[in-house]
């Protein structure tokens, strides 16, 4: 089965970084995983998307077609990917307003508070809503995502990586959403 | 698991296959979105040294590259579409004084600076016929990233054989993706190496059979004191303007590459044999094809996909064998309407050909390659 | 005489070049230069471009690469940085070296990589017939100056200084002894080396500008040179217009080849268990 990930917000915030993990993570456990990104020109700000497909059989196409999962963590992200979504599930940060014209469904998620305060870095956002993803659908273990995060955080930041992945998969827990694909 | 399974991206494949093949020299220039290639070179060749420099142009690069490999070296450059139109003149001479290069050239959209961090498709006939005047090249077209890889490898394979210019003609998609590759274990890669004269004595430096034969290539610096140039030259390198001299030379250059057009070609097929409707692609584009035929064919349509890994030399008798049972046949690239021509050309009338270009800067959506194949039938 | 002819490859003259050209004084004081150092001919490699000058390569019996317009110190970078143990010089002209190859001139004495370049400045795109080069002088006639030059000369001596040339020096075909004795300099000098040699194109430049033959065409540029060591107690006014000749500049700056050797060294001592790529491949290295 194809599970397809949507991760956007702005450039900068490290969500490419999340989408490669996410995808490692698969592979450890076993799966096909395939990362894509597009960006703008602009190294900081900007819009950034990346995009990561699991699955148990050959990945023929690259891209999310029909994300299970939209992950968005600014207010034009929201936007911009919201309305794209059908039965899949949108994970919005809480400061973001929801807009009644998207009609998806979705979860608000403390994502930027959690890593600012619980976490106590404003970086680890996107590790933060790697643990959500990875709560959420259940395709890689805990182990295999903190082994994942181990390799590709820079060094010496494992150990607060490592609790901001615990952060994100706690809020996961507690959005009280079923497991695996909502499709 | 495998154990060395990896996510790897597109680019980072590429620079391990040229490794792999023993790549010793890679000099380039930064541009989007080749730069990680140069970047893990820089990083990689000092450690088996080997040598890497940054020049100050893409012109600069390939002319660096071709000075490397006249002392024996296997020489790479990364490029997008703004340098590898800059490099054309060097191609050109790479490929009329018979120089082992490689050229791997990012495609993005263009033309001019277009849009530098989108994958376009749309450089098919630059990489044939960027440089003037006639001439052969060969360009591969990787459709993943393990392909990067295998690809990157067999142009060094090709470059050092046949000596000439060799292009990996990747695009934004397949070199920026990662995926998960298993590499093939490096005992088991079998080293290209370029065939060398024994003794300066009696040394021609173009001499070879008229009939498409490949000189034997000896490096600078060990005796044989020979002259290269890229005004025509008879077998012993020196210029000349004689009509015969010429003829010969151009024939044989071309002769190279034609009378081995089946011995390079590659590509990727399925479903193909019974197909009502083939999709013939490359690159990117030949996964969202290859994602549609697979959904027509559940839904019992008789669809078939062909995904080129050779694109130059054209490998038209492999176009007609394989799509001998299609009675149409959508050419899906990242442009207006270029491999599509060679699909005509090759297939000569007997099936339709219908050309499906897309120049939004995005990669195809299966869906709209499911469409066309859905209008076909 | 005999053993001069021995560094050229004879079945290849009579050269291109027109009666009265300055272009065989320069390459002789080259061969010259190398003979009395003595270099080993198997491990030299002469690299050109395109353009009269750059013709000079393939009559010489070295290994010889004839390359594009502009490139040929890009070709040479490549060559000795890929194999730094071969002595590389280039030979091009007013025309390849610093218009079209201009930027590859800069970088390459910014690189301070060790390449020998020999400029045979004639001021004039002679094998084009004629038209103005960027060191054609101020208000002189070229076929495409038909008015007189509109534009300002470079002093390549100064560019290549100012680039980070660690031996710059200046000739003419008139000075050839002296000009053998900087080319020998420049040829011992580890680094980016340039030796700007003024030279003769009478059937273009000379006729053009109605100077004359070749006798006062040599005359004329001999007339426009002051010897360095000459000029240091000359007035300023003395000085005016003319282009100083002799050794003009010389440093000790780091090579880069030499440099990046002693990354590599320092990289491989970090990396030496690295298993990712191919070692072997012996043939093709040295």
């Amino acid at each position: 089965m194809r599970t397809e990930f949507r991760l956007s917000g702005s450039g900068g915030q490290g969500l490419l970084l999340a989408g490669i993990v996410l995808a490692e993570a698969a592979i450890l456990e076993g799966k096909n995983a395939v990362q894509t990104q597009s960006y703008g020109p602009e190294a900081r700000g900007g819009s950034s998307k990346a995009e990561v497909v699991i699955s148990e059989d050959e990945i023929d196409y690259p891209k999310a077609t029909d994300p299970d999962y939209l992950l968005a963590l600014t207010a034009d992200a929201y936007k911009t990917y919201g309305p794209l979504m059908n039965s899949g599930l949108i994970i919005v940060d809480s400061s973001v307003s929801l807009d009644a014209e998207i009609k998806a469904r979705t979860l608000s998620v403390p994502i930027l508070a959690a890593a600012a305060d619980t976490v106590g870095k404003k970086v680890t956002a996107n590790i933060v809503a790697l643990g959500v993803l990875g709560g959420l659908s259940r395709l890689a273990t805990r182990d295999a995502l903190r082994k994942a995060v181990t390799a590709r955080v820079p060094k010496g930041t494992e150990e607060l990586n490592l609790k901001a992945l615990d952060v994100g998969l706690g809020l996961a827990a507690q959005s009280g959403t079923p497991a695996g694909s909502l499709k | 698991m495998p154990k060395n399974a990896k996510l790897m991206q597109g680019n980072e494949a590429c620079t391990m296959g040229a490794i792999a093949a023993g790549l010793q020299f890679f000099a380039g220039y930064p541009i989007t979105p080749s730069t990680e290639i140069a970047e893990m070179c820089s990083e990689e060749l000092p450690k088996f040294g080997g040598k890497f420099i940054q020049m100050e142009d893409e012109i600069g690069s390939i002319a660096a590259c071709i000075g490397a490999s006249l002392t024996g070296k296997k020489a790479m450059t990364a490029t997008s579409g703004p340098g590898f139109s800059l490099m054309q003149e060097s191609i050109g001479y790479a490929s009329l004084c018979e120089i082992p290069v490689v050229i791997v050239n990012v495609q993005r959209m263009g033309p001019s600076t277009g849009m530098p961090t989108s994958p376009a498709q749309g450089d098919i006939m630059q990489a044939r016929w960027g440089t003037h005047g006639d001439h052969q090249v060969i360009a591969l077209a990787p459709g993943n990233v393990k392909e990067c890889f295998e690809l990157t490898f067999k142009a060094f394979v090709y470059a050092e054989a046949y000596r000439v210019p060799v292009i990996v003609l990747a695009d934004e998609v397949i070199s920026h993706m990662r995926e998960k590759v298993v590499l093939p274990d490096p005992s088991s890669y079998k080293i290209p190496m370029r065939a060398m004269p024994t003794s300066p004595a009696g040394y021609k430096p173009y001499g070879a059979d008229p009939d498409g034969g490949v000189p034997l290539m000896a490096p600078f610096g060990q005796g044989y004191r020979w002259h290269c140039t890229g005004l025509f030259h008879d077998e012993s390198g020196a210029p000349s303007g004689k009509a015969a001299v010429a003829d010969q030379l151009l024939h044989r250059l071309d002769r190279k590459i034609e009378k081995n057009v089946q011995a390079l070609e590659d590509y990727y097929v399925e479903s193909m044999d019974d197909c009502d409707v083939a999709v013939v692609s490359f690159g990117s584009s030949a996964m969202a094809a290859l994602s549609a035929v697979r959904r027509a064919r559940k839904g019992g349509l008789k669809a078939g996909m062909l995904r080129l890994k050779t694109i130059w030399p054209f490998p038209d008798q492999a176009i007609r064998r394989l799509c001998a049972s299609a009675k149409k046949i959508i050419v899906p690239e990242m442009n207006l309407g270029q491999l599509v021509l060679e699909v005509e050309r090759a297939i000569h009338g007997k099936a339709e050909v219908i050309k499906l270009g897309k120049v939004t800067g995005e990669l195809f959506h299966p869906d709209e390659i499911y469409k066309a194949l859905k209008e076909a039938f | 005489m005999a053993e001069f002819l021995d560094y050229f490859r004879k079945e290849r003259l009579p050269h291109i070049w027109c009666p009265g050209c300055g272009h065989g004084t320069v390459t002789g004081a080259l061969i010259r230069a190398i003979d009395k150092l003595g270099l080993d001919k198997n491990k030299i490699v002469m690299v050109s471009g395109i353009g009269c000058s750059s013709r000079a390569v393939g009559y010489l019996d070295f290994d010889t690469l004839h390359t594009t317009h502009g490139r040929a110190i890009a070709f040479a970078t490549g060559v000795k940085h890929a194999k730094p143990s071969l002595k590389v010089i280039v030979m091009t002209g007013d025309g390849d070296c610093t218009a079209i190859g201009g930027n590859h001139f800069i970088h390459a004495a910014r690189r301070n990589i060790d390449i020998t370049t020999i400029i045979m400045n004639n001021s004039t795109y002679g094998m084009t017939s004629g038209q103005y080069s960027p060191t054609t002088p101020h208000g002189m006639l070229g076929t495409t100056a038909p008015y007189g030059n509109v534009e300002h000369e470079f002093d390549v001596c100064e560019l290549a200084k100012a680039s980070g040339a660690s031996y710059v020096a200046r000739a003419t075909s008139f000075h050839v002894t002296l000009l053998t004795d900087l080319i020998e300099k420049a040829l011992m000098n580890k680094g980016f080396s340039v030796v700007e040699a003024l030279t003769q194109c009478p059937t273009y430049f000379g006729r053009k500008n109605k100077i004359g033959g070749p006798v006062e065409l040599l005359n004329w540029i001999k007339d426009r040179t002051v010897n360095v060591k000459a000029a240091a107690a000359l007035p300023p006014e003395k000085l005016a217009g003319k282009l100083l000749i002799g050794e003009l500049y010389k440093a000790e700056r780091p090579e880069y080849c030499a440099t990046y050797a002693e990354t590599t060294a320092r990289v491989q001592r970090t990396y030496n268990d690295y298993k990712g790529g191919n070692r072997g491949c012996e043939l093709n290295s040295d």
